[in-house]
């Protein structure tokens, strides 16, 4: 489903990506930790187009289709869904009004009819109850005033909603108390699907107890040096990050200076 | 820019009418007018070498020779004035139309006190001459010397202590569009009396979105001990009307002022809110958005000035500037000496969507009193890239998350519109002139 190829990149002229690899098959699920900084949240906003990031070498494609040169709301359109770190906050905007136009172009895309306010209406109804969302969020403006949590969940009602092909989570988990946490990875578990594959960035293996990996990766100083089950990430969070250091190719460590 | 030999050229046409002006007014009102006539004469037209007017050029409206009517035209039809009602047969409705009552379009429910401010000038002198152009606060400018001069009709509204008028009250001005270049000059005074409550929905309207007019309105506002008044002024004038206004607010002890006011259409917009916090523990809020386009020019001018302790005001205006266009906004505090715990914030923001688009905003805080709160700010910019992309990854394009953005930081103002039929109207309004969905 996705492919990574030796992928490089940049943000403001520093490289924080220096060689990912990555494959993903449909309906797996792939945790990606790593210390902060080791470019975790960079691999997510370049998957999902971010024009700040900008990619120097590799690439990667996603249904067989090159996304390089693609525009954000093109990948978005095929399938494609980042569930934010930090959820901007829409002043004027309610939640219902931003998913129904979401929607209706993703829709339109793939030669489907526009959802009407009324059909959206119960279609949110719904997923919020799927991710045990309270109703009245539906009118309040996208994120604005929300807690935390309430964002972090909100973006897990948005990928119910779009109902993505590849969801790439953003550190899902970050800010979160245990209760929130359960909350959301009971959201996201519910959307797991043959059909579905996500990716799952996180700092801290807890998340990854509630949402259970198909394969775990460390990435570290932008490359992935190690890979396994779910098991890495116990084996991870027993011996902390300093333990990969020690595994990785001398040559990625010098060149770290 | 004028100068001054061509502004006696420029008030030539004013002068000319106000000689037609034949008054049937008691003493008292003729006296008024006639010193403001030669105030008008006096003065020197608005012009960018002044403070005031340095980012707001009126000479468009100084080079057009507009004549003002001194008696109603033909009556105006329902049929003109219908879409520009709100159709609730509950609110109380006063019509001008071309700067004159129309009775019989108008409708006024029993006990409320409201009629044309040619009637209250005969009926209701009692409350009328104590009040009538003295709370014109700080320098006149010639416009409101001039609106003073002509002064014949406009609202006249009393509301009576401890009354709660139920529904609004709407002051309909409408353009008919049958003369052109024709000026107007409506005189309102609104009165309440301690603890009186009322809503007045101001709206301009023309029946012809291409007719060139002037209105130089002047409202004065006094609000009585712990009355309450919400006021809503809507511009909705032809894209090539002209509209200065001045208002000025007179707060007594616990009294409050909620203002809205709301530019929409009209080729040059200047709305000015004087407001006079004085006495103990009064309130004004005055809120406004302006939607500008083509080569629009509205102007807000607003001015607090606390007088006595313990007051609070909020002055928040938001701009949405597209095309050529240009907005100018002024909030200027004055805080006396005795006015000490005085809290005072007001914030601009502006959003701009063309490079030609130009904002000129200053705040202005006169502060002589030490135990105070002041806060000010204004921002001016586009949609954060952040916000923009955020749309991106859910599917919607760069244009529809501009529309969207867009829509909602004016409806955000829009939003707080107590008044259900003025907040839908306007929501409308701001929808199709952002149009977040494509087609």
């Amino acid at each position: 489903m996705l492919e990574i190829t030796n992928l490089h990149a940049n943000v403001e002229g520093n490289e924080i990506l220096r060689g990912v690899d990555l494959k993903i098959g449909a309906g797996e699920v792939h945790a990606i930790m790593g210390p902060n900084g080791s470019g975790k949240s960079t691999l997510a906003q370049v998957l999902s187009g971010n024009e700040a990031y900008e990619v120097t070498e590799g690439g990667f494609t996603f249904l067989g289709q090159d996304l390089l040169e693609m525009p954000a709301e093109e990948r978005a359109r095929l399938g494609v869904f980042m569930a934010f770190q930090y959820p901007v906050e829409i002043p004027g905007i309610s939640n219902a009004y931003f998913l129904q136009a979401g929607l209706n172009e993703i829709r339109k895309s793939h030669g489907l009819d526009e959802l009407d306010a009324l059909e959206f209406r119960d279609l949110l109804k719904e997923k919020m109850d799927l991710v045990a969302i309270d109703h009245k969020f539906a009118d309040r403006p996208v994120n604005e005033g929300f807690s935390g949590g309430e964002k972090k969940r909100n973006e897990i009602l948005q990928m119910a909603v779009l109902e993505p092909k590849l969801a790439i989570l953003d550190e899902s988990d970050s800010g979160l108390d245990i209760d929130a946490l359960r909350i959301v990875a009971d959201g996201v578990n519910r959307l797991r699907s043959p059909q579905r594959s996500m990716i799952v960035v996180t700092h801290y293996q807890r998340l990854l107890d509630y949402i259970i990996p198909d394969f775990v990766h460390v990435l570290w100083r932008g490359r992935i040096v190690k890979s396994g089950g779910k098991e890495l990430a116990l084996e991870l969070e027993a011996k902390g990050y300093d333990w990969i250091k020690e595994l990785v190719p001398a040559g990625v460590a010098e060149d770290e200076g | 820019m004028s100068d001054s030999k061509n502004t006696a050229n420029e008030k030539a046409s004013f002068l000319s009418d106000l000689d037609q002006l034949r008054t049937v007014h008691p003493a008292w009102v003729k006296s008024i007018q006639t010193s403001y006539a030669a105030k008008f004469a006096e003065l020197e037209l608005p012009n960018r070498r002044m403070e005031e007017w340095r980012f707001t050029n009126v000479s468009p409206i100084l080079r057009t020779s507009f004549r003002t009517a001194i008696s109603p035209g033909a009556p105006a039809t329902e049929e003109t004035v219908a879409p520009f009602r709100y159709g609730n047969a509950a609110w109380a409705e006063l019509v001008f139309v071309d700067g004159f009552f129309a009775a019989s379009l108008s409708r006024i429910p029993s006990g409320l006190i409201a009629c044309n401010l040619a009637e209250a000038l005969e009926k209701h002198t009692d409350r009328v001459e104590p009040l009538l152009a003295k709370q014109v606060n700080g320098t006149a400018n010639a416009f409101n010397a001039l609106n003073t001069a002509f002064l014949q009709d406009g609202a006249f509204v009393h509301v009576t202590a401890d009354a709660v008028v139920p529904a609004p009250i709407h002051l309909l001005y409408v353009n008919s569009g049958r003369s052109t270049d024709s000026a107007s000059h409506p005189r309102n005074l609104l009165i309440l009396d301690r603890g009186a409550k009322a809503t007045v929905v101001e709206s301009h309207v023309s029946a012809d979105m291409g007719a060139r007019y002037f209105t130089n309105a002047v409202t004065e506002i006094v609000i009585g001990e712990n009355a309450a008044l919400h006021a809503y002024k809507l511009i909705n004038d032809s894209n090539e009307a002209y509209h200065l206004a001045s208002t000025h607010v007179r707060l007594e002890r616990g009294a409050s002022i909620n203002s809205f006011a709301i530019s929409q259409t009209g080729k040059i917009i200047r709305n000015e809110i004087k407001t006079l916090l004085d006495g103990e523990g009064a309130h004004s809020s005055l809120k406004g958005l302006y939607m500008t386009r083509g080569e629009q020019l509205v102007d807000n001018p607003i001015a607090i000035e606390h007088a006595k302790p313990h007051c609070t005001s909020w002055i928040g205006y938001k701009g949405v500037l597209d095309d050529k266009s240009h907005a100018v906004f002024s909030g200027k505090v004055y805080v006396h000496r005795v006015a000490q715990k005085t809290d005072s914030n007001q914030l601009n923001q502006n959003m701009l969507l063309s490079d030609k688009a130009t904002i000129d905003t200053k705040p202005l805080l006169e502060i002589f009193a030490d135990d105070v709160k002041c806060t000010h700010g204004a921002t001016v910019g586009r949609p954060p890239e952040e916000l923009v992309f955020y749309f991106r990854t859910r599917g919607m394009s760069e244009a529809m998350a501009l529309g969207m953005l867009t829509y909602g930081f004016a409806d955000e103002v829009v939003n707080q519109i107590g008044v259900d039929e003025v907040r839908e109207r306007l929501e409308k309004f701001v929808f199709d002139t952002y149009s977040p969905i494509p087609g």
